[in-house]
């Protein structure tokens, strides 16, 4: 890739940031140049957030209608998995799952709401409900 | 206040590196920090899985650059972890209270100056904090621009996420000035070691990882095709790579090196790797369309060109390692 071949593409997720890639300039060194994106960057980091808020949005909806404790609506919201939010929280994945159960987050105590909140970064009131 | 240089770099571990040890005495550049440390590689690691995908890495695993250059230029380095957060913070304070350059390993999704939509739960990020006011650490993050500023609360959170590779507060500074290395000796031994990596006769690294990726995403079926190429095209284009899956970065190493060896064939070689991450870009292009639909899904095409490229980097590597 040269200089000129270096894309400038206003990569929307990058919100002004310019990030460095090496290119070859006209006196053939390679060295960094200030890129504001590149197109294909853009679809494969949307992909994966579309992904994220299609999972959030789904985990809403089971929420809402009573099938899902608001607690992996959370988890989604903050890009986690399972796996993760157990990891963090040091709450085994099938304690984790039970939790998805409205009847059982419903009974759960502050101190354990808390691990969930620290991990995920949402306060605990706001725990309980889907209002993002 | 000490008088530290920011520099804007490609990868972060590099870039702190080279930042760390510049600081240290001795003026080096990003691609020599990478180059150096041998951390130019391939792997396909089915069994590890990266957000629900097996690992496609362009470069050694995280940590491998401090540990290359450690190696390489006789560092004397502290790295400490902490197990209490409070001794961990305690101890940054201290630290920078004296005036040290501190690298730390954060989780980008903790640091309030990344863009939204770049917080992924991503715990092997290096910065380097080189100052305080008030309550903000002044932060030198390789990746941006300009130096950053952090408050403490949000720092420390950063530095004790728990998830794969948890940074426990890593922490890591120099703690003498670096002399200038043996050139001609460490220089030649590090390309060998990569030429070692790309050309290892296993089937999850270097140009046979490539070959293993490519049978792999030729039996993707339709459904899985877009998500997993789209991880592919991550790994290899996003922020932190310096484009063409750190194809680039290197060529400009081996430019250096032809200089500080007197060895003009070298020059020639990074020509050739400038091509080779070229076509990476395209593989990356082609991927990308047929994900956004403007292509046929054909995963069979990416196939077939992945496997021109471990041919292309076979040859390419086998041939620089003849030349050292």
């Amino acid at each position: 890739m040269d200089d000129a071949e270096v894309p400038q593409e206003d990569n929307v997720i990058f919100k002004g940031l310019r990030k460095a890639v090496y290119a070859r300039g006209v006196d053939g060194k390679v060295r960094p140049v200030p890129s504001t994106g590149w197109q294909v960057e853009e679809i494969v980091t949307r992909q994966a957030l579309d992904l994220l808020a299609t999972q959030a949005e789904e985990a809403r909806q089971r929420a809402l209608r009573g099938e899902a404790s608001p607690l992996e609506f959370h988890m989604c919201c903050a890009r986690m998995d399972l796996a993760l939010l157990s990891q963090c929280t040091g709450i085994w994945q099938w304690r984790v799952r039970r939790h998805f159960r409205p009847e059982v987050f419903a009974k759960l105590s502050d101190q354990v709401l808390g691990r969930y909140s620290e991990a995920t970064g949402v306060p605990v009131e706001k725990l309980r409900n889907v209002e993002p | 206040m000490m008088t530290f240089q920011h520099r804007h770099a490609s990868h972060c571990e590099s870039g702190v590196m080279a930042a760390l040890v510049t600081h240290a005495g001795l003026p080096l550049s990003e691609p020599m920090a990478f180059g150096l440390a041998s951390a130019l590689s391939f792997a396909y690691i089915p069994l590890v899985k990266v957000g629900g995908f097996p690992l496609v890495a362009y470069r050694a695993l995280p940590h491998a650059i401090t540990k290359g250059l450690r190696g390489a230029l006789s560092l004397r380095m502290a790295v400490e972890t902490f197990r209490s957060v409070g001794q961990g913070a305690a101890r940054l304070d201290a630290l920078v209270a004296q005036g040290q350059l501190v690298a730390l390993q954060t989780s980008a999704f903790w640091l309030p100056y990344f863009p939204e939509d770049l917080r992924f739960h991503f715990n092997v990020h290096n910065l380097i904090v080189f100052g305080r006011e008030g309550d903000d650490f002044l932060i030198s993050d390789p990746v941006f621009e300009e130096t950053v500023r952090c408050p403490k609360a949000d720092l420390t959170k950063a530095r004790f996420a728990k998830g794969l590779m948890a940074p426990k507060g890593r922490i890591y500074y120099t703690q003498s000035a670096v002399q200038a290395p043996h050139w001609e000796k460490i220089i030649p031994a590090a390309i060998r070691k990569t030429c070692r990596t790309m050309l290892a006769p296993v089937f999850f690294a270097g140009v046979k990882g490539i070959r293993s990726l490519a049978r792999a995403i030729e039996k993707l079926d339709a459904e899985q095709a877009p998500r997993f190429l789209g991880h592919m095209v991550r790994m290899q284009e996003e922020i932190g790579t310096g484009g063409g899956g750190f194809r680039f970065i290197y060529a400009a190493f081996l430019q250096e090196a032809a200089q500080l060896l007197q060895l003009p064939i070298l020059e020639t070689k990074a020509d050739e790797l400038v091509t080779i991450g070229d076509e990476w870009r395209e593989i990356a292009l082609a991927a990308a369309m047929m994900i956004r639909g403007r292509q046929p899904m054909e995963p069979k095409r990416i196939a077939t060109l992945l496997r021109a490229q471990a041919d292309r980097e076979e040859a390419f590597f086998r041939s620089l390692r003849a030349l050292v």
